[in-house]
């Protein structure tokens, strides 16, 4: 038996052999040579990018670099948040589209939420109308793309609405025409200025309550009704400072100048079809996000929760949401950068956002990679912002385990 | 004695109310559970009263089927003529008018392959010879040139047939690339992993509009001297590269959810990587995924719309390009609404796929 074990000497040399085996069977020295050759053919495949593009920029004689950032960009740009001209320079140019698509993509993830919330609430309503209503809902505008949603709501403004001397006049004050949608505006007044003070100061105090409530509650167990008084302060303190100086009532309700309203409020139908588009569109796949999140928390929390005697209000608030949100949190998250991601769409229909804004310096400059370089640093930067940021609330949110 | 006696003869069923069974017992439960309940069907029915009649009127009762743009605009309803006079230009634009037909059959022999492949019981090996094969035979007949079929540029593919193209030869080429990515990502080589990452994330972080730009004016500039590729080949590139950082996300979520003794086991056995992936990972991966694998599907499907924006046809662009003829300028509307409806029952198909699959799959 035993010398089936105990090898000749011959076969020790062999084992000795396959001990340090050719560097093609050993793992560590193979992963070595498939990485070189890995880096190797990417570095090869840049080289011999970055080599054509010299020549071909060389042979049309494009300009390379950022030197067209401090040039005179010579385009209007029909809707922007800062003061621009034709005559200030293309990274004034660049920064009012990064304004647009911001303030696209800011307006639109918030009604997006409200509106997703709202319609995956409703898809689980004991309401049998509301339930398929809701359902419909998000299937026909799930299933449409985008940018053929951005179109027909264009379209329907370019097309169904009257001219301005003809507005459509809804409510009284407000005008909707095809160069715009028109709402009056309070009228300017000191005191607005000091209600916002106001509003600001409440809302830290109702912020610096809650914290103390909490503690107490930890402590002595006592309820203190936090959400109404905050809720007062929050609406009370300004309508005081309101009362106070007079009640400032004044609007400015927009009028026909020559071809065009002044005054109030409004923004331009490219701006109402972009933003109606994205938020219709997304709030569809935000509702089927909030409705998996909360059929994703169990039945038995729900009658836990009723068992130890908490109200339906207590029970959604306290146990149902926060485990809800823990699901539904991560996708939101990607729905929110897709909306940001899809503003870039507005290009098709001719709202000034940043890709509109570096097309058209493209077009005139005929830098290229510079260009979709940018677009793509900006767009990158967001993502990351939002991203970081959202993982942030995420990891407060987590589930905390012993 | 009287106390025990029970009656014997059988006592009638008693029936539930009638407000508890039937439409009635139906509406009480569904629609009037309370007041709040009640007052929002009530809400809701008089929001439906006014607005469905009128849909229908504005696009049955006064519509125009077949007129010239001149009858349209005296019509109040809707001008369905935009679509049915421009019905092939919309589906097939620039196509050969009277080769036509080939689309229509491509189109066709595409459903019957997708209707097959829906059933789960013909899903083997041979199915996926007979994709290719059937790909294969669709480009072909598409493209011409044999048995006296007279040649036709891809250049001059638009409309449905663009679409159709691009997502689907976008997603079989996107697929492989998908899965390769997934497995650098999870590789334990550091430099293969990294290089997977950034590339992964890079796309992921960008709009698909920045990569069809990079498609339009930045690859004619890489490529060496006298070297052009044309348009729709270079936005398909973009579109393969688009979704194949997507799909390698999926792909490496159902990595993830294999448990690791089935790495170890496969290793114990002495399979190489190579036949560890190949026989023991990948298909258990790659069916776990399946269901998201087919959202991607529909969303590079809803996707290749953009190609809109960097000038090529596609059906969206048919039918915006219909829309800027004179005579049918102004009915957007009903033009859209047409696309639209395409659009919608494709998704909705494969949505529908997808949830059954999931069901099915759901052991």
């Amino acid at each position: 038996m035993q010398s089936m074990f105990s090898g000749s000497a011959e076969d020790t040399t062999a084992f000795d052999r396959r001990q340090a085996p050719p560097f093609w069977r050993d793992p560590a020295k193979r992963a070595i040579v498939f990485q070189v050759v890995a880096l190797g053919l990417v570095f090869m495949l840049s080289y011999w990018i970055f080599t054509n593009t010299q020549a071909n920029l060389r042979k049309q004689a494009i300009a390379t670099g950022f030197g067209f950032f401090s040039k005179e960009a010579g385009f209007e740009i029909g809707e922007s948040l800062i003061s621009y001209s034709a005559a200030d320079t293309y990274a004034r140019a660049l920064f009012v589209g990064f304004l647009n698509t911001m303030k696209v993509a800011c307006t639109g993830v918030i009604l997006t939420i409200i509106l997703g919330v709202f319609v995956g609430i409703s898809r689980l309503s004991k309401n049998w109308l509301l339930a398929r209503l809701a359902a419909g809902y998000t299937e026909l505008l799930q299933n449409i793309p985008v940018l053929l949603q951005l179109f027909f709501w264009y379209g329907l403004f370019h097309t169904s609405l009257p001219g301005p001397r003809q507005s459509f006049n809804p409510l009284p004050g407000v005008f909707f025409n095809n160069r715009g949608f028109y709402f009056p505006l309070p009228e300017n007044h000191p005191a607005y200025r000091e209600m916002a003070i106001a509003l600001l100061a409440a809302c830290c105090a109702a912020y610096v309550l809650r914290r103390w409530a909490r503690a107490r509650q930890d402590k002595t167990g006592k309820i203190f009704p936090v959400v109404p008084v905050s809720l007062g302060a929050v609406i009370g303190l300004p309508f005081i400072l309101w009362l106070a100086s007079g009640m400032p009532a004044g609007l400015n309700i927009p009028h026909l100048v020559g071809f065009n309203y002044e005054g109030g409020f409004s923004f331009s139908p490219e701006f109402g079809a972009l933003l109606l588009g994205l938020v219709l569109y997304t709030s569809a796949f935000v509702a089927e996000i909030v409705r998996a999140g909360i059929q994703a928390v169990s039945k038995g929390q729900t009658e836990a929760a009723m068992s130890i005697g908490l109200k339906p209000g207590l029970v959604l608030s306290l146990v149902i949401l926060p485990q809800a949100l823990r699901v539904i949190i991560p996708p939101l998250t990607s729905q929110m950068l897709n909306l940001t991601k899809n503003s870039s769409l507005a290009v098709a229909i001719g709202y000034p956002d940043f890709v509109a804004v570096a097309n058209t310096t493209i077009n005139q400059t005929g830098q290229a990679i510079e260009g979709v370089a940018m677009i793509m640093v900006v767009y990158l930067f967001i993502s990351l912002v939002t991203s970081a940021l959202m993982n942030w609330y995420n990891k407060r949110r987590a589930l905390v385990e012993r | 004695m009287e106390q025990t006696s029970i009656s014997l003869h059988t006592i009638e069923e008693v029936k539930p109310p009638v407000t508890s069974i039937g439409v009635i017992g139906w509406a009480r439960k569904n629609l009037f559970s309370n007041i709040l309940n009640s007052l929002l069907t009530i809400l809701i029915a008089y929001g439906l009263f006014r607005s469905v009649p009128t849909f229908i009127k504005w696009a049955f009762v006064n519509a125009v089927w077949w007129s010239d743009g001149q009858a349209c605009n005296q019509a109040s309803g809707a001008c369905w003529s935009i679509v049915t006079k421009n019905l092939r230009f919309i589906l097939f634009g620039f196509y050969p008018y009277e080769q036509q037909w080939r689309p229509v059959f491509a189109i066709v022999l595409l459903a019957a392959f997708v209707f097959f492949s829906s059933f789960r019981r013909n899903w083997n090996k041979y199915l996926l010879v007979a994709w290719i094969v059937g790909l294969t035979l669709i480009g072909l007949i598409m493209h011409g040139g044999f048995l006296g079929l007279p040649s036709v540029e891809t250049e001059q593919w638009s409309g449905i047939s663009l679409t159709l193209l691009l997502s689907i030869f976008g997603l079989s080429a996107a697929y492989p690339f998908g899965v390769i990515l997934a497995l650098g990502r999870r590789s334990r080589l550091p430099a293969i992993k990294t290089l997977c990452v950034v590339y992964i994330e890079l796309i992921r972080g960008v709009p698909l509009i920045s990569m069809l730009f990079m498609a339009s004016v930045m690859f004619p500039l890489f490529l060496p001297e006298g070297v052009t590729i044309n348009k729709i080949l270079r936005a398909q590139v973009a579109i393969i590269m688009f979704t194949a950082a997507y799909i390698a996300e999926v792909v490496r979520g159902g990595l993830q959810a294999i448990p690791r003794g089935q790495y170890e086991a496969a290793e114990t056995l002495g399979l190489n990587y190579y036949l560890k992936m190949r026989l023991i990972i990948l298909p258990q991966a790659l069916k776990t995924v399946i269901p998201p694998t087919v959202s991607i599907l529909i969303s590079a499907f809803k996707d290749t719309s953009l190609v809109v924006i960097i000038g090529l046809f596609d059906l969206l662009r048919t039918t915006h390009v219909t829309l800027s003829n004179p005579e049918w300028m102004g009915f957007s509307t009903e033009a859209y609404l047409f696309t639209a409806s395409i659009y919608f029952v494709g998704c909705f198909v494969m949505s529908n796929f997808s949830r059954r699959l999931e069901r099915e799959l759901k052991t």
